[in-house]
């Protein structure tokens, strides 16, 4: 597979959160707005395309009964460095995603792809692979945070274009996320088999 | 380079160089970034002093000091002074009363002891609901503001609870969380009053036609 397959196929084909339906819970949770969907897909992206690298890179250093908690040590000092960085030059950002950034450790689609992908593949198609996906869940994610903010608070990236009373307050919370997902996987399904 | 075998030592020496690494790694990016953390939260700490007081000229970070409230926990209060003369304060508070977690406020009371502003510095209350207390108590409609209230005849509670002021439509918990933190720190400034005798700002005219300003705005907003 050639380097630009790798890509497009992390962004339409096997969309970690449309097709594989991979890391619910930060798509759940933090797309209440736009920015916070496209700050969370970026902060996973960065912290997918350097896992990737490390682990393609080390991976034959890693023997294979230890190589969870080996990759899970990787992951985790990469999403902790995003959290520093994040709290010392955006923290407006820091403040609002909070709870989730450490979660990224957790997120199946880290992982999934450290395992499925970097394990088996060299550095320079891991990193391809990482940033693939990364683009694929920050998509993803920017569209469920738009719909959400502009049927919820009438907003678009933050700018209203119509008055906050016409929103509907569900999707802003909980069940809004699932609807809304919902209806974008039936989007995507019926989009791939044409 | 062909896969290491799964051997004890193996196993051990590659965990332990793999941990290493990340540690020196961490250790680097909290170094690189322990200032500009330490700035930021300095920096958003002095712009909400500034939003919650009136005009100083001293440093109230410096001048920091802990006061006991009612219930018998303690919390900063940074004193506002302009030309050595106390003119507010600014209380940070907090409460557990929040519909999700803790809510910290930083609370500006005139030298007169009137609710001068508020900020809202953290919370996890539900967006759409809870989460637009921000906003909420500054709006000048029906009974919604606090700012230039009193609070020394008797603590803010939302009109539900018998008090007179309006709730956020759908969030009642996180209003009532709001005034109780409100209420937090009008109970410690209240406990360390010092400038009632000694600093005498209260006598200031320029500050009495403040007063009398925030006093007009509150009758308006209560009457509209």
């Amino acid at each position: 597979m050639s380097n630009m397959k790798v890509l497009t196929n992390g962004i339409i084909k096997e969309n970690p959160t449309l097709v594989l339906l991979l890391g619910m819970c930060p798509t759940l949770g933090t797309t209440s707005s736009a920015m916070n969907g496209l700050a969370m897909g970026l902060a996973t992206s960065f912290v997918l395309i350097c896992s990737n690298i490390a682990i393609s890179a080390l991976k034959n250093l890693i023997p294979d009964q230890v190589r969870i908690p080996g990759y899970i040590v990787v992951i985790a000092a990469f999403v902790t460095v995003v959290q520093m960085c994040m709290e010392a030059f955006v923290p407006a950002l820091y403040a609002s995603l909070g709870l989730f950034i450490p979660l990224i450790v957790v997120n199946c689609i880290v992982l999934g792809r450290a395992e499925a992908y970097a394990a088996k593949n060299g550095i320079v198609a891991s990193a391809f692979d990482g940033l693939g996906m990364g683009l694929g869940f920050t998509f993803a994610l920017t569209i469920l945070g738009t719909i959400r903010e502009m049927f919820g608070t009438g907003k678009f990236f933050g700018f209203s274009f119509m008055p906050e009373e016409f929103g509907s307050l569900i999707f802003v919370l909980a069940p809004g996320a699932f609807i809304v997902l919902g209806y974008l996987i039936a989007v995507v399904n019926k989009l791939r088999k044409v | 380079m062909a896969k290491l075998k799964s051997t004890l030592p193996n196993m051990l020496l590659s965990l332990t160089i793999i941990c290493g690494g990340a540690g020196a790694i961490l250790a680097g990016v909290n170094d690189y970034t322990t200032a500009p953390i330490a700035a930021a939260k300095a920096a958003a700490l002095e712009t909400a002093i500034k939003e919650v007081t009136p005009p100083f000229d001293n440093n109230p970070t410096k001048e920091s000091y802990k006061a006991a409230t009612a219930e018998g926990d303690s919390l900063l209060i940074y004193p506002a002074k302009k030309d050595g003369k106390l003119i507010g304060v600014a209380v940070e508070s907090n409460t557990q009363k929040g519909f999700s977690g803790e809510i910290k406020v930083i609370v500006g009371f005139d030298a007169d002891g009137k609710l001068f502003n508020y900020s809202v510095l953290q919370h996890a209350e539900t967006p759409g609901l809870g989460a637009k207390m921000q906003e909420w108590f500054r709006m000048n409609k029906n009974k919604q503001s606090v700012l230039g209230r009193s609070l020394s005849d008797g603590n803010l509670q939302v009109s539900k609870d018998g008090g007179d002021v309006d709730a956020i439509t759908a969030a009642t918990i996180s209003s009532r969380a709001f005034l109780d933190a409100v209420n937090r720190a009008y109970s410690a400034y209240a406990g360390t009053k010092e400038w009632d005798g000694t600093s005498g700002a209260t006598t200031d005219s320029a500050n009495q036609e403040e007063i009398s300003q925030t006093e007009t705005e509150k009758e308006g907003g209560n009457h509209e």
